[in-house]
């Protein structure tokens, strides 16, 4: 078993070395083999590792591994070790398949790019750090991944990086994750002085032996403080604005870190310390709040949004915002179930659109697309397959995850009736602008450019291929749990039981327990279907049937329409709250004052002034001239006398 | 028997005249000399205080000297001879490349 976990991790950074040191002088086919080599290897294993767990015959207990001691200092310590439990279980299988099927399409996607081996190295790094995110049996091993996916996010963000928006949304990306990673490492400080461990085991026994209410506030400021880095990585309210601007990267990336792996990183991190947020209701109903707020305001930009890539990021920043809801409301496998089949769902949404954009050479704007359907079946079904996931419709993988998450901001411990209304009015939305863009790209009459409309063709098998697996696991992953209400068991549900059991406990002993959904869950049900019907019913009348209605309405609305084209001005605000004054500041005191006056002027030049002057002075003395050195120093010698004999 | 303060007076004199030629004369081969009287202004003052007092040690000394002047004489007029054929010239005015 520590071997087959290590076998998960290490294949990826073996591919990355090699292709990253190497791959310059190997030929392509090598590279690429190489590449989704590692990610096929480390499923492999993920899946070997599965079945390993499932037979150990402590099976539901977390299965944990010390390879060797990193940090020790004074009462400090960190290993090198792994945890391996259901939810693990859940996120290796999940990112590996996700992240191997997006090995093979970019194969496809990137293979006329220069830089190939430099994308593949990048990408391969970053699986590797994703899986040490979620294998890892402590909080700073945890970072080490943490930050590590931030770091191959900067990089592949920022592929393009002779284009100068590619490179600014690298550095605005890394930049504000790392507010958020700050909050991160003080909670884990916190977490420290608190209980003077850091380590999963530890720390949530002590957690589990804690009787509730104890330790409110260090742990109500740990749980907030994790929170903040859940909300830089996942992009919640109000760090969220490096995601739509992430879109600079190639599209496979995308769909594999802004999408289906990195971004769920916070709600990974909050369903790991479930235990921990159990003991700080206050910090969990934040999470909830903030998820909430930020699925509902993410879904209305995402409404008007032309570039269709930046619309599936405003979609996946509100699903995301889902599911916080859920584990903010206390029912952390709904949010563990929806991470997994939005990571299919999503991945393969961005995968289709990439797909798109290779057939038009680039192109983004959904008002330049439209009847691709009849040149690019394949990505138009598994579009259209992803588009009803996500919009909840029944029998599609979204549809029992996001009913699994409104029925717990319902009545989960910590549900509250207006989390309840404002997701199932964010579904409504979500199906509106999905299907919206699904109607603008692919139905309707054509606005592709005349001069690109010969060449839009269907991509190869290398880029299909993976498209249509995905399609087959965004419909399948929902059932691995059918709701009550349809008589299933919830099968993922008490997969992941023992995980969250006893934080479900501390929960249902404290938390006012609303009334339980009306018909065992089926009006709820029945409400997100009625919601997502109108809200594709709305899309239908406004793209396909009355095209003149859209116009109409902005123009009627041109105040709100105008507010939510140019996304609430929030990063104009960020420009002028945080930008402009650092800009300003830099300029004028730090660049005119600390920099070309003190440090140039002052310290640098002065020091060369000072002493080119000193040495202007002294140089007279050097006349050269033998006679006037010798009668130096018979002053010199006579003066001397003088003192010797007057002292 | 001359008393010390004769002999002093008259060393001190000579280096005297030592020290103002070596500043005021511009001829290298003056000043060498003038720095051979200073020398031997020296010498007498130890001659003569190795007389008041009666033992040998500034008797001893002045040995030393004389032989580091002979040595310093043979050295030094070598390099004025140097000089003299690189420069073409003993004024000391002209020896100034050292200078910045």
């Amino acid at each position: 078993m520590e071997i087959l976990l290590l076998l998960i991790l290490l294949p990826p950074l073996t591919g990355a070395v090699l292709n990253g040191i190497f791959g310059r002088r190997f030929p392509q086919a090598a590279v690429s083999a190489i590449a989704c080599g590692g990610p096929g290897l480390s499923l492999l294993s993920a899946l070997l590792a599965a079945w390993t767990y499932s037979h150990l015959p402590s099976a539901p207990a977390p299965y944990l591994h010390s390879y060797f001691t990193w940090i020790e200092s004074g009462a400090f310590r960190a290993d090198f070790a792994l945890y391996y439990d259901r939810l693990t279980l859940v996120m290796t299988v999940t990112v590996t398949v996700v992240s191997f099927l997006i090995h093979l399409y970019s194969r496809g996607y990137m293979g006329h790019e220069g830089g190939y081996y430099r994308f593949f190295a990048y990408l391969n790094l970053f699986l590797f750090m994703m899986l040490m995110l979620v294998t890892a049996a402590n909080y700073p091993l945890m970072f080490v991944g943490w930050e590590g996916v931030g770091l191959c996010s900067y990089l592949l963000i920022g592929f393009y990086f002779p284009r100068k928006s590619a490179s600014d949304a690298g550095k605005k990306a890394f930049i504000v994750t790392r507010i958020g990673d700050v909050g991160f490492t003080l909670g884990v400080a916190l977490l420290f002085w608190t209980f003077g461990a850091v380590d999963f085991p530890s720390v949530f026994s002590r957690l589990a032996a804690l009787p509730p209410g104890y330790l409110q506030g260090p742990l109500t400021a740990v749980g907030l403080l994790l929170f903040l880095g859940a909300v830089g990585k996942s992009a919640q309210l109000p760090l969220y604005v490096w995601l739509p601007d992430a879109m600079e990267g190639p599209t496979p990336v995308s769909a594999l870190i802004h999408a289906a792996t990195m971004v769920t990183a916070g709600v990974y991190l909050v369903a790991r310390s479930n235990v921990l947020y159990a003991h700080a209701p206050l910090a969990l109903e934040i999470v909830g709040t903030v998820g909430c707020l930020t699925a509902f305001f993410a879904a209305t930009i995402a409404v008007t949004q032309n570039d269709l890539k930046r619309l599936l990021a405003y979609s996946t920043i509100s699903q995301l915002g889902y599911m916080f809801v859920a584990c903010g409301a206390g029912v952390f496998s709904a949010g563990i179930f929806h991470l997994m089949t939005h990571a299919f769902f999503k991945s393969l949404l961005f995968l289709a659109a990439g797909s798109v954009m290779h057939a038009l050479g680039g192109e983004l704007d959904l008002r330049k697309m439209g009847g691709l359907r009849h040149k690019m079946k394949t990505t138009w079904l598994t579009f259209l397959v992803a588009t009803l996931a996500i919009s909840g419709m029944p029998l599609f993988s979204g549809f029992f995850s996001k009913d699994e998450i409104l029925l717990g901001a319902y009545e989960g411990p910590l549900g509250k009736p207006w989390l309840y209304w404002l997701a199932t009015l964010t579904a409504g939305l979500t199906a509106f602008y999905m299907f919206r863009a699904l109607f603008l790209a692919f139905h309707g009459a054509s606005r592709v450019e005349p001069a690109r409309e010969p060449h839009v063709r269907e991509s190869g098998g290398k880029m299909t291929g993976p498209l249509v697996i995905l399609a087959f696991f965004s419909v399948v992953a929902g059932y691995v749990s059918l709701p009550k209400a349809w008589g299933g068991g919830e099968w993922f549900h008490h997969y992941l039981q023992p995980v969250f059991a006893s934080s479900a406990a501390v929960l249902s002993s404290i938390a006012v327990r609303p009334t339980p959904a009306p018909a065992g869950g089926l009006a709820v049900m029945a409400m997100s279907l009625v919601v997502a019907g109108a809200g594709i019913l709305l899309a239908y009348l406004c793209y396909l049937k009355f095209t003149k209605l859209p116009e109409g309405l902005a123009e009627r609305f041109s105040g709100l329409y105008r507010v939510l084209v140019n996304k609430y001005y929030v990063d104009e605000f960020y420009h002028w709250l945080v930008v402009r004054p650092i800009r300003r500041g830099s300029e004028r005191i730090l660049w005119r004052v600390m920099d070309v006056a003190a440090i140039d002027g002052l310290m640098v030049n002065g020091s060369a002034v000072l002493t080119a002057d000193a040495g202007n002075l002294l140089r007279r003395i050097q006349s050269g001239n033998l006679r006037s050195y010798a009668a130096w120093v018979l002053l010199g010698a006579v003066l001397w006398l003088g003192y010797v004999l007057a002292r | 028997m001359l008393p010390l303060a004769h002999i002093l007076a008259l060393s001190a004199i000579l280096f005297g005249l030592g020290a103002v030629g070596f500043i005021v004369r511009r001829n290298i081969i003056t000043i060498f000399m003038c720095i051979e009287l200073m020398l031997n202004a020296v010498n007498l003052a130890f001659i003569g205080f190795s007389r008041y007092l009666g033992n040998l040690d500034g008797q001893v000394f002045v040995f030393f000297v004389i032989v580091v002047a002979a040595a310093e004489a043979a050295v030094g007029l070598a390099i004025i001879i140097a000089v003299y054929r690189n420069r073409g010239s003993l004024s000391i005015e002209d020896f100034d490349s050292l200078k910045l």
